[in-house]
C-alpha cells in the first residue's frame, strides 16, 4: 500500500498502448527481477518524509505522463542528436538515443583484446548467461528509483576490462534525448568490471534538449578489482524540463582505486547518488562533484560511503554554484563499520551563492562504529568573499568581471584533479560557458 | 594630484578620522607614519574605496575629480593603486591570468589595444625579474600559499604594470626580511618619477632608508599631526612616538 512515505506515480502512464516486450523477456530469471521491480516501484516515488529525500522533491515528476520505454523501440531512431560535449575527444564511443544504444552513432573502434565493451539488449540476445552472470543477483534492494531501473531497464552496456589490461584512451558513454514532443522516461543499465590490475577512464555524458520533459534514471554498478583503477568523469547538461535521477554504485576490492569526477549543470531537477563499498583493504575512493544551478534549477547529491575493512581512504569534495533560486543539497554519509581500523576519511561540502534567494541543505552524517580512526567533515556557504572582490576591484576589474574570476577559480580548482587532459579541458569550457550565462 | 580635507572617516560607527588634511604634488613621495590604531590602513582603505567605512565629512579630491564619488574599480582604472598590506588569496586564479585581466582592463580604458597572451608574457618577464618573482610563482593562484615576502614582491610587480598615477603603500614593509625589503624598496624607487605621486605608509622608518621620501607626515588620532621633511622620520625613529607625545592614548 503506498504511504505518505511515498508518492503515487502511474509508471508507465495508464492508458498507453500495450506495454510491447522488453529486450530479454522470458529469459526466467530477468523477468523475476523485472517483477521484483515492478513490484517496488509500484510503491510509487519516495516523498520527502524519507529520510534520504528530505530535501528533494520528486512530486513534480510524479505528475508527468510517461509512456513505456519499450514503446520507443518500435519507432526509428530520430535524426542526428545534436553534436556531443565530448565529440572531439578520441576512443571509443557509445552514443544511447532515448536510451537506446544507437550503433549508427557509435564507435567502437578498434578495441584492444582484453577490453570488452557491448551493448545490454543486444548482450540479452546473445550471451544471456553471461549477462545473468553479472546481474543475475542485482535486486533493487531499499532504493525506490533503483526498482524503477530494474523494471524497465531496456538498454544500457557492459564494460569489461580483463586483468591487467590498461587503456589510455577513455571509454565515451553519452546519453541523449532526441528532440520531440513527447514525455519521454529511460532507465539505462550501465555494468563495468574492472579486472585486478587493470586501468581505464569512463566518461559519461548526459545531454539533452530543452522541450518536452525527459526522465533519466540510470543505474551504473561498477566494481574495480584488485589494485585496479578506475577514473569516472561524469558531465550532466540535460535540459530545463529534465529529471535526472541517478545512481552509481561501486564496489572496491584491496588496493583499488576509484576517483569520481561530476559536473552537474543541467536538468530541472538532478539527483547523483553514489554509494561507495570497500570490500577490500587498502583501497581509496576520490569522489569530487561540482554543481552550479540557475533559475528554479533543484540540484542534489547524495553520497553514502560504506567502510566495510579497515585501512581504506575516501576523499569527498563537492563545489558548487548557486544563482536565482537555485537550490543545491549535499547529504554525505560515511558509514566506518567496528572492524574498519585505520580507516580515513574527509568531506567537504562548500557553496558559494550568489543570490539571496539561492539555498542549499547540507547534511553530513558520520556513523562511527570503529575506535581507530580518522574521519572529518566540513561545510561552507556564502557569497563571494567581500575582501576578493575588493582586491580584484582595486586592480580595474569591474564587478563582474571580479565575480566571474572568483567563481571561475572556485570550480577550477576542483576541475585540477581530472587527470584526462582533453576531458578536463571540455568541463572547464562548460564551466565558463556557465559562467558566461549558458544553462548547460 | 590628490588633495584630502577635513577627512571624518567612521568604521562600524566608530570614528577613526578625524579631520584628516593631506596634499600630496605630482613626483612626490610622501611617508605617513604613525603608531597603531591611528587610522594609517583606514586612510589608505577610504582612498581605494573599500566597503566598510563611512565618510562623514570633508573630501578626497584627485587630479581635480571627487574620489569619494568614484567606485573602486574607477579609482582604479584612474590610476590609484594600493599595496595591500595583506594581499588577499583568490583560490583557482592563475597569478598570470589575473595580471593579464587587470592590465588589459586598464589598456581598454584608456583606449589601448589589449595586450595577447604572447605580449604580456613578455611585458610579465621583463618586469617579474627585477622583483625576483619567477615564472613558477606566475602560474600559481594568486597569492594562495605565497609567503608574506613572496605576497608584497607580487604587489610590487602588480603596480609595475598598472604603472599607477597615484600608488599608495600600506605597510609594504611589514612582515619582510631585510633582503625582501631591499627588492621592494627596489622597486619602488624604480616606479618614482616625475608623473607619479606616492603615499607611503609604515609604521617604521627602516623603508625609508631605502626609499627616501620628500615629505613625513605623523598621523596620530585620525589626524595629521606632524609634517616635515625627511629628518622628522629620524627623528621619530630616535625618540618613538612617546617621545613625541604621540602615544595612541594620548592623541585620542
Amino acid at each position: 500500500m503506498p504511504s505518505r512515505r511515498t508518492i503515487p506515480f502511474d509508471y508507465p502512464a495508464p492508458g498507453a498502448d500495450p506495454a510491447p516486450a522488453l529486450p530479454g523477456a522470458g529469459l526466467p530469471w530477468l523477468d523475476a527481477l523485472r517483477d521484483e521491480g515492478r513490484r517496488l516501484s509500484a510503491n510509487g516515488l519516495p516523498s520527502t518524509r524519507t529520510e534520504a529525500w528530505k530535501y528533494t522533491s520528486l512530486a513534480p515528476l510524479a505528475e508527468l505522463d510517461f509512456p513505456h520505454p519499450a514503446a520507443a523501440e518500435a519507432e526509428a531512431i530520430p535524426a542526428e542528436p545534436e553534436t556531443g560535449a565530448f565529440d572531439a575527444l578520441e576512443g571509443p564511443s557509445l552514443v544511447f538515443v532515448n536510451g537506446r544504444l544507437s550503433s549508427r552513432h557509435s564507435r567502437l573502434g578498434d578495441l584492444p583484446g582484453d577490453l570488452r565493451v557491448r551493448g545490454l539488449a543486444r548482450g540479452l540476445a546473445n550471451d544471456p548467461a553471461g549477462i545473468e552472470a553479472l546481474i543475475g543477483n542485482a535486486t533493487p534492494n531499499g532504493d525506490p528509483l533503483a526498482a524503477f531501473n530494474a523494471a524497465f531497464a531496456a538498454d544500457g552496456c557492459i564494460v569489461e576490462a580483463a586483468p591487467g589490461a590498461v587503456m589510455d584512451q577513455p571509454i565515451r558513454l553519452r546519453f541523449v534525448a532526441a528532440p520531440g514532443s513527447e514525455p519521454l522516461a529511460y532507465h539505462p543499465r550501465v555494468i563495468v568490471r574492472l579486472g585486478v590490475g587493470s586501468s581505464l577512464t569512463l566518461i559519461e555524458c548526459h545531454e539533452g534538449p530543452a522541450g518536452a520533459p525527459t526522465w533519466s534514471n540510470p543505474l551504473v554498478d561498477i566494481e574495480v578489482g584488485a589494485g585496479a583503477r578506475l577514473s569516472h568523469v561524469k558531465l550532466q547538461i540535460e535540459g530545463e524540463s529534465a529529471y535526472h535521477t541517478a545512481l552509481t554504485k561501486a564496489a572496491l576490492a584491496g588496493e583499488a582505486r576509484y576517483e569520481s569526477h561530476l559536473l552537474a549543470l543541467g536538468a530541472r531537477l538532478a539527483r547523483h547518488e553514489i554509494h561507495i563499498r570497500f570490500d577490500g583493504e587498502g583501497a581509496d575512493c576520490q569522489l569530487r562533484g561540482g554543481y552550479m544551478a540557475r533559475g528554479s534549477q533543484h540540484v542534489d547529491n547524495t553520497t553514502v560511503i560504506d567502510h566495510a575493512v579497515p585501512h581504506c581512504e575516501s576523499r569527498e569534495v563537492y563545489k558548487g554554484v548557486l544563482d536565482d533560486t537555485a537550490r543545491g543539497v549535499f547529504q554525505g554519509k560515511i558509514v566506518v563499520r567496528q572492524d574498519a581500523q585505520k580507516t580515513d576519511g574527509h568531506q567537504l561540502n562548500r557553496t558559494l551563492l550568489l543570490s539571496p534567494k539561492a539555498e542549499i541543505d547540507t547534511k553530513p552524517e558520520l556513523e562511527i562504529y570503529a575506535d581507530d580512526v580518522k574521519c572529518s567533515h566540513g561545510a561552507t556557504a556564502g557569497e563571494p568573499e567581500a575582501d576578493q572582490l575588493f582586491y580584484l576591484r582595486s586592480r580595474g576589474l569591474d564587478l563582474r568581471t571580479a565575480r566571474k574570476l572568483i567563481v571561475e577559480g572556485f570550480m577550477g580548482e576542483l576541475l585540477e584533479e581530472v587527470g584526462h587532459e582533453p576531458a578536463r579541458a571540455v568541463l572547464s569550457e562548460r564551466v565558463a560557458a556557465w559562467i558566461g550565462g549558458d544553462r548547460s | 594630484m590628490l588633495t584630502i580635507e577635513n577627512l571624518h572617516a567612521t568604521a562600524d560607527g566608530k570614528p577613526i578620522l578625524n579631520g584628516l588634511d593631506l596634499q600630496v604634488n605630482t613626483g612626490e613621495v610622501h611617508a605617513v607614519m604613525g603608531p597603531n590604531g591611528s587610522g594609517k590602513s583606514t586612510l589608505a582603505y577610504v582612498i581605494a574605496g573599500r566597503e566598510g567605512y563611512e565618510v562623514t565629512a570633508g573630501s578626497i579630491t584627485y587630479q581635480g575629480r571627487d574620489v569619494l564619488a568614484m567606485s573602486v574599480e574607477e579609482r582604479a582604472l584612474n590610476g590609484v593603486f594600493l599595496a595591500f598590506q595583506y594581499p588577499v588569496e583568490i583560490p583557482g586564479v592563475g597569478s598570470a591570468t589575473f595580471l593579464k585581466t587587470a592590465v588589459n582592463a586598464a589598456r581598454k580604458h584608456r583606449g589601448e589595444q589589449e595586450y595577447d597572451a604572447m605580449e604580456f608574457l613578455k611585458l610579465v618577464k621583463a618586469k617579474r625579474a627585477a622583483l625576483g618573482i619567477d615564472d613558477g610563482m606566475m602560474r600559481r593562484a594568486l597569492n594562495v600559499g605565497f609567503s608574506g615576502g613572496e605576497k608584497k614582491r607580487n604587489e610590487m610587480l602588480q603596480m609595475a604594470l598598472l604603472e599607477p598615477s597615484l600608488a599608495i603603500l600600506d605597510e609594504t614593509d611589514s612582515g619582510l626580511d631585510i633582503d625582501a625589503l631591499k627588492i621592494v624598496a627596489d622597486g619602488i624607487n624604480a616606479l618614482r618619477a616625475p608623473e607619479r605621486a606616492m603615499v607611503v605608509i609604515t609604521h617604521y622608518q627602516r623603508l625609508l632608508d631605502h626609499v627616501v621620501p620628500d615629505k613625513v607626515h605623523v598621523l596620530a588620532g585620525g589626524r595629521i599631526v606632524r609634517s616635515g621633511g625627511s629628518e622628522l622620520a629620524l627623528e621619530l625613529e630616535s625618540r618613538g612616538y612617546a617621545g613625541l607625545g604621540l602615544e595612541p592614548s594620548a592623541a585620542a
